[in-house]
């Protein structure tokens, strides 16, 4: 509008206000911003988060290491080398040394051996290869028990909703470290039996120790994770898109799988990520304590454990499977909370 | 209020019940008894000591008779330690364990709060971002860890520190440092945040409008108000510090009952683990259920179903 129509209000209209846009005022009408899908979205979050990003790739760096490395590195896990015990870091044995005069390589030992003569940079990769295992089967199980019975709980309600939830109650009040030491004693002798009939051969293979470890998380663990998933879907199922999908016949499954957990997989990621770490602390507290994972199998609990005999002389051998430990669960927490700003449509602005 | 507290007891006695059952059946999973581990005992004898433990009863009577001296508070005898009934090492042994978990709840609130509230009262500087960084890394390092790391620097390389058992106030140091490392780092981390949030209350601004000095705001209206989340974290925090005594008191050798409850796993002695376990879930869960109360208690905007 002119100077001149502010000054004097008319109803004169102005021809100027009538005539077709160019070019730059279309533009500027149109949308700010290509719309963006929830995964994109998150994803750019995510990477403006340097913190979060420098943890996974750290978690990347510690998994190449536990899982591909020892599958190449010149020793193993488990063999004795005859006369290298309590090698220290990069030292040979005097055999090793006769090799390299006569001309041979030999592997440096990084970490240096322990009592028995086993290179000791493969056994940390190795516990660290189960404490990752740990922490992702667990989170696994944790995520498939506590979001079925949640969603199940949360979308049929009434008096479904009252008792599971009861049941969730009570396990939450049971004290769970105590129930997991318990478990993890009992439970040995049984699944020793089950290994031996045919079908569940895997137990073995897994070993017995850890299997009961999972089964502990399998059966303890998940509450949580249902109280959540169940908060989210008494919100979720008021939606109109669930009414349209009821209308439209799908059955309740369908709904709940389609539908309503699809819709809450931003809180499904982030509850499962800060998982990880608590599972990971549990089982090395339990390694710790000589329940956890059974020898030869190194676990960086029990390799913190057998490093506590030989604490004087060898400080090194309880540095690196503490600080490994300590950094792989700082990553997973810092790694959480990144994912929870970027995927938590609560934590959006 | 009445009909609150009712119910909570109400399900603690149920939780009581579940993990008593639930300890006496998987205990009964493990075959050949108590006495597995016993070398080369002759049928007679094997007989007697069942009778003695009252093993050669059909399973639903040992149950009825363990859940009956339970009520009266009989855990039954200690395998291992002749001639002990689990009740009296208990007796013996808690009161180390407790003198050393109170010490360490206390140093963790008392450190934890002051902690936390600095870091809110200097959001953004670097006194914040020091308390983060402590907390931070605090709560990802296991207490393992702590205890082994302080017993290394403190106790063998510089030997400032004694590092077995609990006879003089030094040796106390170590072992409540490393106790209450991990929940310092939480209740700080948890004080900020609340404290952050009561700070940008609308009664804060009343509170300075009306000229209140900087101490009173701070101590009569901020504090009281932010202090409320770490009442509800008492209950956990007992919980982690029983269990974290298993792992300190066995690094430092402590005779507690936390390594009590650890030896007695590696020595296979059953009605100690289970009386141990049983009483600490006793522990933890009535205290849950006092904090609980205590919480509603405080705070009067928590209205009591």
């Amino acid at each position: 509008m002119s100077e001149q129509n502010k000054k004097f209000p008319t109803f004169q209209l102005n021809v100027d206000d009538f005539l077709p846009a160019d070019e730059a005022e279309k533009e500027s009408l149109v949308t700010m911003r290509a719309s963006v899908g929830f995964w994109k979205d998150g994803f750019q979050r995510l990477l403006k988060n340097r913190v979060a990003i420098v943890s996974f790739v750290v978690i990347l760096i510690v998994m190449i290491f536990s899982f591909i490395v020892p599958s190449f590195y010149p020793y193993s896990y488990e063999h004795q080398i005859r006369g290298a015990e309590n090698l220290a870091p990069m030292q040979y044995s005097d055999g090793e040394l006769e090799q390299i005069a006569a001309g041979e390589s030999v592997f440096p030992h990084i970490l240096g051996t322990d009592h028995l003569g086993r290179d000791f940079a493969v056994r940390v990769m190795m516990g660290s290869r189960i404490s990752l295992l740990v922490g992702l089967i667990a989170s696994g199980l944790i995520l498939l028990i506590g979001s079925i019975y949640g969603s199940v709980a949360g979308f049929f309600g009434g008096w479904v909703d009252i008792i599971m939830m009861r049941i969730v109650d009570i396990i939450y009040t049971v004290p769970d470290i105590l129930i997991i030491i318990l478990l993890a004693v009992t439970l040995k002798y049984p699944l020793q039996n089950l290994a031996e009939q045919p079908g569940f051969g895997w137990i073995a293979a897994v070993g017995v120790n850890l299997t009961s470890i999972f089964i502990v998380f399998a059966l303890l663990y998940w509450v949580g994770m249902a109280r959540i998933v169940r908060s989210q879907i008494l919100q979720l199922k008021e939606q109109e898109y669930v009414t349209a999908a009821r209308a439209l016949g799908a059955s309740s499954g369908r709904i709940i799988r389609k539908h309503l957990l699809t819709n809450c997989i931003g809180t499904l990621i982030v509850t499962t990520t800060l998982q990880i770490p608590s599972a990971i602390f549990t089982e090395s507290f339990l390694s710790f304590l000589g329940i956890g994972v059974a020898v030869p199998m190194p676990s960086l609990g029990s390799l913190a454990n057998d490093a506590l005999n030989g604490l004087q002389s060898y400080p090194y051998r309880l540095l690196a499977p503490a600080l490994l430990i300590s950094i792989i669960i700082l990553s997973f927490n810092l790694l959480g909370d990144g994912l929870r700003d970027a995927f938590d449509p609560k934590m959006k602005e | 209020m009445g009909k609150y507290i009712l119910k909570r007891v109400a399900m603690a006695v149920l939780t009581i019940y579940l993990v008593s059952t639930i300890t006496f059946f998987l205990m009964n999973l493990v075959p050949g008894g108590p006495f597995l581990a016993e070398k080369a005992v002759s049928p007679q004898a094997q007989a007697a000591m069942e009778e003695k433990y009252g093993l050669d009863k059909p399973l639903s009577v040992q149950y009825k008779n363990y859940m009956l001296g339970l009520v009266k508070g009989d855990l039954g005898l200690s395998v291992k330690q002749r001639g002990r009934t689990v009740a009296q090492i208990i007796a013996t042994k808690f009161p180390v364990s407790a003198r050393l978990g109170g010490l360490s709840i206390l140093t963790a609130v008392c450190v934890g709060i002051p902690l936390g509230s600095i870091a809110a009262f200097n959001r953004g500087k670097w006194a914040d971002n020091v308390v983060i960084f402590i907390a931070t890394c605090g709560i990802a390092v296991p207490s393992f860890v702590i205890c082994t790391l302080l017993l290394m620097l403190f106790g063998l390389k510089l030997g400032w520190l004694p590092t077995v058992g609990l006879n003089s106030v030094l040796h106390y140091i170590m072992p409540v440092t490393a106790l209450a490392f991990y929940p310092t780092a939480y209740i700080a981390r948890l004080m900020r945040s609340s404290m952050l949030d009561v700070l940008g209350q609308d009664y804060m601004r009343t509170a300075r409008a009306k000229g209140l000095g900087q101490f009173k705001c701070i101590f009569k209206h901020a504090l009281r108000n932010a202090v409320l989340p770490v009442v509800t974290y008492l209950g956990p925090l007992l919980a982690y510090t029983l269990t974290g005594s298993f792992v300190v008191e066995k690094i430092f050798t402590i005779p507690g009952l936390g390594s009590e409850f650890v030896g007695s796993i590696t020595g296979r002695d059953y009605p100690l683990i289970m009386g141990t376990t049983i009483f600490l879930a006793v522990l933890i869960v009535s205290m849950n259920v006092i904090v609980d109360i205590a919480y509603k208690l405080i705070d009067p905007r928590i209205k009591l179903k």
